[in-house]
C-alpha cells in the first residue's frame, strides 16, 4: 500500500477517501443540528413531533379502518387491500423518482462541497455511493414517514407479528433505493444535455407537470368507484378490474405483491428476487454511468451560470406602474420580476394550477343530485366550500407571500441602507401578494357556486367572505414570514415548511374556521327561513357580517403594523 | 511543478482561456494576475480539476490531470475564492474531513492541522462550529486545511481577501518557506504589492491569454517600467485617470 508522510515523522496511510469518509461531515452536521439547539429550537421540535405524532395517529386509524372494512369482505377483501395498496406505492414511486432526480441534480451536480471534493483523488465509487446515500436520504424520507402508519395497519389488520417489520425492511430498501438510483442515472444523463443549473429549471417543471398529470389522471379515474360495485355490470366485472394488475412491470407492484403475499402467507420470494435484482442491477449501471459522465456533466455545470439571458431593459411591466411613486414602482416591479425569472415559481404555479382543476372537478363530481340531498343542503355547501377554499387560498399565501421577506435574503442589505420606509416595503409586498390572491379567490368561488346551482344570496354572501379573507390572509403570511425568516435558504420552496410556517397555516385555519362560521350559521338561518317561509329579521345578519368585517380588518393591519416593528426593529440591529 | 500545455476552454463562442502554455517549477511560487475576466479564475478551477478544458492538458508533479486524475489531485491543494465550509462541522472536525479526502489520517494529521491552526491563531477556536468563524476565521480555516496533508503543489485563488495584517504576514511567509523546501504555489491575486514583493515570477493574463510572464527584472526590461502596477496596467490597457473623470462629469 502506498504511504504518505505527514509531519512529525509518523505516517498515515494513502488510502483513497471512501463512502463513509465523504458522508462523515453530513452525519456530524445533522448530529450538530440536533445536539446544538436553544430552547426555542426544542420547543418547536416538540410541537413540531406533537403534531407528526397526531398524524401518524390519524393516518393509521384512517387506514385500519378502512383495511379492516375491507378484511370483512371475504372473497375480496384480500386482493382490494392489496390493489390499494399498489395504488398507493404507484403513487409513491412517481413521487420518488421525481424527488429524486431534483435531488441528485443538487447533490451530485450543484452542492457548494463539490469543488473541493472534485478537486481532491476522490475515486468514482466512492462519490457515486455517497451521493446515492445522500439523495435517497433527502428525497426519500417524507415517503417514509407517510408510509409507516399505512405499512403499519396493513401489519395490524393482517396479523403480520413482529416479523412484519423486518419483512417491510426488506420489501422497501430495495423499493426506495430504485427511485434513487433511476434518478441519479436520468440526472447524469441530462446534465450532459444541458447545463445543470438550467437543467434544475427544466426538471422544476419536468417534475410539476408530471404531478399534475399524476394527480389529474388520478382524480379522473375516480378510484372511489373501485368501491362502489354497483357501478359495474355485475360482480365479476368488478372483481376482474380491481384483481388487473396496477402495473406489473413497476417495482410497486411487486413491492405491494411481496407485502400481501407475506401477510396472507403466500410465496414472497420471486418479488423480493424482481426487487433486489433490479436494484443491483441498476446500481452497477449507474455506477458505470457516472464513472464516464459525472466529471463532464459536472464541468458543464460550472458553465452554466455564465450564460446570459438577455432581458429586456423596459419590459412592459415598467411602463404598468409608471404611476407610481419611484420608491415603490421599484418595489413592486422588483417583486414581479424577481418572481417572473424565477422558474422554481413557475413551476409552483403550474402545481398551483393543477391542484385548482382538481379541486374544481371534486366540486363538479360532488353527488349534489343522489339520494338524500336536497336543494337546501345544496345552499349550505358553498360554505364548506368557502373553508376549503379559504384553506386553499392559506396554503397559496405560505408558500408565495411567506417566503417574501426570507428572499430578501442577502441583499436586504440594500433595502436597510437605503431611505426606504419599511411600511413601504411590506405594503409593496402585500399588494403584489393579494391582488393576485384576490382574483383568484373570486374565479374560485364564483365558479365553483354556478357549479353548485346556488342562490344569488349565497353566491354575494360566500364570494363576499372569500374576497374578506384574502387580505388577512396575505397580511398574516407576510408578518409571520417576518418574524420568522430564513434569510440562508437556498429554495424558496424550503421556507414556508419551517416552523414559522406551520403557526401561519394554524392562525389561517382559525381565522377561515371563524370567517366560514360567523357567515355560514346565519346565512344558513337566512336560507333555512326562505325555504319554508318563515319570518326573519335581516337585522339579524349585521352583526355576524360585522364581527366578521371587523377581525378581517384586525387581522390585515395587525400582523402588518407587527411585522414592520420587526423589520425596523432589524434596521437598528 | 505545473505544466500546462495549450490549454483552452470555450464557452460557447466566447473563450476564456486561449492556447494557454505555462511551466511552474518546484520550488517557485508564482503570482497569476489579471484584471477582472481575463481567465485566471477558470484557469485555475481546470488546474484543480473542476472544469474539464476545451483543448489542452495540465500535468501536476508529472501527473496528467486529464489521463490520471486521481494521481495529479494527491498532489494538489486547491483554495478557492469562494470557498465553502460546512458550517456545522468545527474547525478541528473540517480539518479531519478535508486530509481524508487525500487519505490522509490518524494521530500524525491531527497534530499536524494543530500546529496549522496554532499558526493561524484559531487554536482557540478549533473545536467551535465554523458557523460562528468570521469571514477572515474561513479563509484561514481552508488555507490551513489545504497544507495539512503535505502537497506538492498549491494552487490558490485570491488567498489575502479577508485576512488581517498578521494572517497575511503568516501567510506571505508560509507561501515562501513551503517554496523554499521544494513546493509549488500558483497564486492569484489583485494585490501587486503582495505579487510584486512575494512572487519568484508573475504572468500576466489579458483576455484568455498570457501577455507577459517573467521575474521581476525581466517584466521591467520588457515592458518598460520600475512597478508593476505601471506595468500592469500598460499591458492590459487601462485607462483609469480619463474613465473615472468621464464618469464623474457624466
Amino acid at each position: 500500500m502506498p504511504e504518505r508522510r505527514v509531519d512529525g515523522g509518523a505516517v498515515a496511510p494513502a488510502r483513497p477517501a471512501g463512502v463513509w469518509h465523504l458522508l462523515d461531515p453530513k452525519w456530524r452536521i445533522a448530529r450538530a443540528r440536533v445536539t446544538s439547539v436553544g430552547e426555542t429550537q426544542r420547543a418547536r421540535a416538540l410541537v413540531l413531533a406533537f403534531i407528526g405524532s397526531g398524524f401518524f395517529a390519524i393516518a393509521f386509524a384512517v387506514a385500519e379502518r378502512v383495511l379492516t372494512y375491507f378484511k370483512g369482505a371475504e372473497d375480496i377483501g384480500s386482493v382490494l387491500a392489496g390493489k390499494v395498496l399498489s395504488m398507493l406505492l404507484l403513487a409513491f414511486s412517481s413521487i420518488l423518482l421525481l424527488s429524486n432526480v431534483v435531488g441528485a441534480l443538487s447533490t451530485t451536480f450543484l452542492a457548494r462541497d463539490l469543488d473541493q471534493i472534485a478537486s481532491a483523488p476522490v475515486s468514482d465509487r466512492a462519490l457515486y455511493g455517497a451521493r446515492l446515500v445522500e439523495t435517497g436520504v433527502h428525497a426519500n424520507w417524507m415517503v417514509v414517514l407517510l408510509l409507516l402508519p399505512l405499512l403499519s395497519a396493513y401489519g395490524v389488520v393482517y396479523q403480520g407479528g413482529p416479523s412484519f417489520v423486518g419483512f417491510a425492511v426488506l420489501v422497501f430498501a430495495p423499493f426506495f433505493a430504485l427511485p434513487t438510483v433511476v434518478g441519479a442515472l436520468l440526472t447524469l444523463v441530462l446534465a450532459n444535455v444541458f447545463p445543470a443549473r438550467r437543467t434544475r429549471d427544466f426538471l422544476s417543471v419536468v417534475v410539476v407537470l408530471a404531478i399534475a398529470a399524476l394527480a389529474v389522471m388520478f382524480r379522473m379515474a375516480r378510484p372511489e368507484q373501485l368501491v362502489k360495485p354497483e357501478g359495474f355490470e355485475n360482480f365479476m366485472d368488478f372483481v376482474a378490474a380491481i384483481d388487473t394488475p396496477t402495473a406489473p412491470w413497476l417495482p410497486s407492484e411487486w413491492a405491494a405483491d411481496a407485502i400481501m403475499a407475506y401477510l396472507r402467507g403466500g410465496m414472497v420470494q420471486g418479488a423480493l428476487l424482481k426487487l433486489w435484482g433490479t436494484a443491483a442491477t441498476l446500481v452497477a449501471v449507474g455506477y458505470l454511468a457516472h464513472r464516464v459522465l459525472w466529471a463532464r456533466g459536472f464541468s458543464a455545470a460550472q458553465e452554466g451560470t455564465s450564460k446570459h439571458s438577455g432581458v429586456h431593459e423596459r419590459p412592459f411591466v415598467d411602463r404598468l406602474f409608471a404611476f407610481l411613486p419611484s420608491q415603490r414602482r421599484e418595489l413592486v416591479v422588483k417583486e414581479l420580476k424577481v418572481f417572473a425569472r424565477d422558474t422554481t415559481q413557475w413551476s409552483q404555479l403550474i402545481l398551483l394550477f393543477v391542484l385548482l382543476v382538481v379541486y374544481v372537478a371534486n366540486i363538479r363530481y360532488l353527488p349534489l343530485s343522489g339520494e338524500g340531498m336536497t336543494a337546501l343542503l345544496r345552499q349550505l355547501v358553498p360554505f364548506l366550500n368557502l373553508a376549503i377554499a379559504g384553506f386553499v387560498l392559506a396554503s397559496i399565501a405560505a408558500r408565495f407571500v411567506f417566503p417574501s421577506v426570507s428572499l430578501e435574503g442577502r441583499a436586504l442589505w440594500l433595502l436597510r441602507s437605503s431611505p426606504l420606509a419599511m411600511r413601504d416595503l411590506l405594503w409593496a409586498k402585500f399588494w403584489v401578494g393579494a391582488v393576485p390572491l384576490f382574483v383568484l379567490a373570486i374565479v374560485l368561488v364564483l365558479f365553483t357556486n354556478v357549479l353548485l346551482d346556488v342562490s344569488t344570496f349565497v353566491q354575494i354572501v360566500s364570494t363576499t367572505a372569500i374576497a374578506a379573507l384574502v387580505f388577512p390572509l396575505t397580511a398574516m403570511a407576510l408578518s409571520f414570514g417576518a418574524f420568522y425568516p430564513q434569510y440562508d435558504a437556498e429554495n424558496a420552496a424550503q421556507i414556508p415548511t419551517s416552523f414559522g410556517g406551520l403557526l401561519f397555516m394554524l392562525s389561517a385555519i382559525g381565522l377561515i374556521a371563524a370567517v366560514a362560521w360567523g357567515t355560514g350559521r346565519p346565512a344558513a338561518r337566512w336560507v333555512f327561513a326562505d325555504h319554508f317561509g318563515w319570518q326573519f329579521d335581516n337585522a339579524r345578519l349585521l352583526l355576524p357580517f360585522a364581527a366578521v368585517a371587523t377581525l378581517c380588518a384586525l387581522c390585515t393591519f395587525l400582523p402588518l403594523r407587527l411585522a414592520q416593528r420587526k423589520l425596523e426593529a432589524l434596521e437598528r440591529g | 511543478m505545473i505544466e500546462i500545455s495549450a490549454l483552452t476552454k470555450r464557452y460557447g463562442a466566447f473563450t476564456a482561456v486561449d492556447s494557454l502554455d505555462l511551466v511552474v517549477p518546484a520550488g517557485e511560487l508564482f503570482g497569476f494576475l489579471g484584471p477582472n475576466g481575463a481567465g485566471k479564475t477558470t484557469t485555475m478551477r481546470m488546474i484543480s480539476g473542476i472544469l474539464r478544458p476545451t483543448a489542452g492538458s495540465v500535468r501536476i508533479a508529472g501527473a496528467d490531470l486529464l489521463a490520471d486524475p486521481m494521481a495529479a489531485k494527491r498532489s494538489l491543494g486547491f483554495i478557492p475564492d469562494r470557498p465553502f465550509i460546512y458550517e456545522k462541522l468545527t474547525g478541528m472536525e473540517f480539518m479531519r474531513f478535508a486530509a481524508g479526502l487525500y487519505g490522509a489520517k490518524g494521530a500524525a494529521v491531527d497534530r499536524r492541522a494543530e500546529e496549522f491552526l496554532a499558526l493561524f491563531d484559531l487554536e482557540p477556536w478549533r473545536n467551535e462550529l465554523v458557523e460562528s468563524y468570521s469571514h477572515g476565521m474561513r479563509q484561514k480555516l481552508i488555507i490551513a486545511s489545504a497544507f495539512v496533508h503535505e502537497p506538492d503543489v498549491i494552487v490558490v485563488d485570491e488567498p489575502m481577501v479577508g485576512l488581517d495584517p498578521k494572517s497575511s504576514r503568516t501567510l506571505k511567509e508560509l507561501f515562501r518557506r513551503y517554496c523554499d523546501d521544494g513546493h509549488t504555489v500558483m497564486m492569484s491575486t489583485h494585490t501587486l504589492e503582495i505579487a510584486e514583493g512575494m512572487c519568484d515570477r508573475i504572468g500576466i493574463m489579458q483576455r484568455g491569454k498570457l501577455v507577459a510572464c517573467g521575474t521581476m527584472p525581466e517584466l521591467r526590461g520588457a515592458h518598460d517600467g520600475d512597478h508593476l502596477e505601471d506595468i500592469f496596467l500598460r499591458l492590459t490597457g487601462e485607462t483609469i485617470e480619463r474613465s473615472v473623470a468621464e464618469v464623474l462629469r457624466a
